[in-house]
């Protein structure tokens, strides 16, 4: 399934990712996961919110820098190798994986991954 | 009237005579020196006639070294205009010697000498080693950068006229150059602070103790320093550390330098004429009020420069040095009046980067420079604003764009200054002239 994922560059300070949450809080909005790509100077926050267009919205009027950026939500069995399995497809169809991170809430009683791909359509062919 | 000709080492060398002679007769050396050199230079620089004709200034006016202040400013914009040889008075036949730096635009400024122009640089050096305490049987460390540079040949050839056995060294490979102090039994040293204590920091990681080495002297230039710096280099070797200053524009290392005293830096007036001026106005200040450094240089042929505006933050001592030096004293420089700054003794401009940037065609011209100071080494980050459609959500190609930005400056600059990527807004915004230097160091 296709998600809108919030993407927020941030410089590396402290207070700058409560920032983030304290405004999407106060707008109501609220977050299914989150995860944090740092180098040592800056961070690109990656979330999913429940309505990303008001998120994204609501943090440029607070004066971050928020973009919309499509990712792919895949359901994994919950047992031993089913992401490996899931992996190991992807690699064989030529499809690289830039990065992904978890849910924290499961889907149809399923984990679910959040991934990343170069080309969303072609990927969204065989694991949407 | 007794007379100290020898320095606390008890060192003594003829050379250093004129860094003793009574007042008066110093005026008298200058104020022949300056009328000759004025003559010289309105009759072969276009660019001097020109400013003096419109000041009304004829060379005959220039009798005495205070009629110094009727003569026309030089700026370092005007070395640049001029590039490359406008400003020189004497036919390429009797040029030895070129040097250049950079200029503001990427452009360099060319610096020549004739041969008694490369006497005078030579002996004023080492007048300088003299005054640091430095003779004849020392070995001599240049880690200056041999070439276009005028440190490393500036110091060089000063230390070998003093008789020194010279190492030339040049910059970089920091293993080897401890490895040489330690075999080679290095008694001196010459190269920028900021160097020195980074060869302090690595010493031990290759065995080496500073504090059993023979090495005693120190003169360190090319770049502000600090007291502070100074306590750190002399509690952790045996070096006494003395600033040396000069710029290439009047002649390279070797204008002024700290005597034993370590209280101000005696400048060769009766080769470089100090003025302090109140860097709005060029007003000239009485000696003891802080102002912007003007040097004229007296005794230069290839390329006599009036009043040259170093930017330069100063001020002359009034008290008489107990050296028993004559020459005039001026405080160590810690500031500037204009944005330069100097990191690893090279000089940056603010412009410099931005035309590094705007080479980039991501970056946006909001950009700030903030200048540091960590363990006693100056650093400076660029902080750069990108077009918005450039904040990708990946990281890698943040970081390649980051690694492009460090590229251009590095092609521009010489030297590899840290590019931090900023979030759009973050750069203030300023309603008149940006402040683009931001200095949290503590000189």
């Amino acid at each position: 399934m296709r998600l809108k994922q919030l993407s927020v560059f941030l410089e590396n300070t402290p207070g700058h990712l409560e920032k983030v949450c304290k405004v999407l809080a106060e707008a109501g909005i609220n977050l299914q996961t989150i995860t944090i790509a740092e180098t040592k100077d800056y961070g690109i926050v990656r979330a999913i919110a429940d309505n990303p267009e008001k998120a994204a919205d609501t943090l440029k009027d607070n004066g971050f820098f928020a973009k919309l950026v499509e990712v792919l939500a895949v359901e994994v069995d919950d047992k031993p190798g089913a992401l490996a399995d899931i992996l190991k497809y992807a690699a064989e169809v030529g499809l690289n994986i830039e990065y992904m991170y978890a849910m924290t809430r499961p889907m149809n009683g399923r984990p679910v991954m959040v991934m990343s791909f170069k080309d969303i359509d072609a990927a969204e062919k065989i694991f949407g | 009237m007794v007379q100290n000709w020898n320095d606390k080492n008890g060192n003594f060398n003829t050379a250093s005579a004129m860094d003793f002679l009574p007042r008066e007769q110093l005026k008298f050396i200058q104020s022949q020196r300056l009328s000759a050199m004025v003559q010289h230079a309105y009759n072969n620089v276009s660019l001097y006639r020109n400013r003096m004709d419109a000041k009304g200034v004829k060379p005959s006016d220039i009798k005495s070294i205070d009629d110094v202040s009727k003569l026309p400013f030089t700026e370092k914009s005007d070395l640049r205009d001029t590039y490359p040889y406008g400003l020189f008075a004497v036919p390429s036949s009797e040029v030895v010697r070129l040097h250049a730096s950079s200029g503001t635009t990427g452009k360099p400024i060319v610096v020549g000498y004739t041969e008694d122009d490369m006497e005078v640089w030579k002996t004023s050096v080492m007048r300088c080693l003299l005054m640091s305490g430095i003779n004849r049987g020392d070995f001599v460390q240049v880690c200056y950068g041999y070439g276009l540079f005028t440190g490393g040949l500036g110091a060089h050839g000063g230390a070998e006229n003093l008789g020194c056995t010279v190492i030339p060294a040049s910059t970089g490979n920091t293993e080897r150059q401890l490895m040489i102090m330690r075999d080679f039994g290095t008694t001196a040293i010459c190269c920028t602070p900021s160097y020195f204590i980074h060869l302090i920091e690595e010493a031990p990681k290759y065995g080496i103790d500073m504090k059993s080495l023979p090495l005693r002297h120190g003169v360190f230039g090319a770049e502000p320093w600090s007291e502070q710096m100074r306590n750190y280099v002399q509690k952790n070797t045996n070096v006494v550390a003395n600033d040396i200053y000069g710029l290439s524009e009047i002649t390279g290392p070797g204008v002024g330098c700290e005597c034993s005293e370590q209280n101000g830096l005696h400048i060769l007036e009766d080769n470089y004429y100090p003025e302090i001026v109140d860097p709005d106005t060029g007003e000239v200040l009485p000696d003891g009020e802080e102002g912007e450094l003007v040097l004229t240089t007296l005794a230069k042929r290839a390329m006599p420069i009036l009043r040259y505006r170093t930017h330069d933050i100063t001020s002359i001592i009034t008290m008489p040095c107990k050296c028993g030096r004559t020459l005039r004293r001026i405080r160590r420089i810690g500031r500037r009046s204009d944005d330069m700054f100097i990191i690893r003794g090279v000089n940056v401009f603010p412009s410099q980067i931005e035309v590094a940037l705007m080479r980039v065609e991501e970056c946006t011209p909001n950009y700030r420079i903030i200048l540091e100071r960590q363990k006693e080494l100056d650093t400076a980050t660029v902080e750069v604003e990108v077009g918005e459609e450039h904040y990708t959500d990946s990281v890698s190609e943040l970081d390649a764009l980051r690694k492009k930005i460090r590229t251009s400056i590095m092609n521009i600059v010489g030297i590899k200054i840290e590019v931090k990527i900023v979030e759009p807004n973050k750069i203030p915004r300023s309603q008149g002239k940006a402040k683009r230097v931001i200095d949290n160091r503590k000189i």
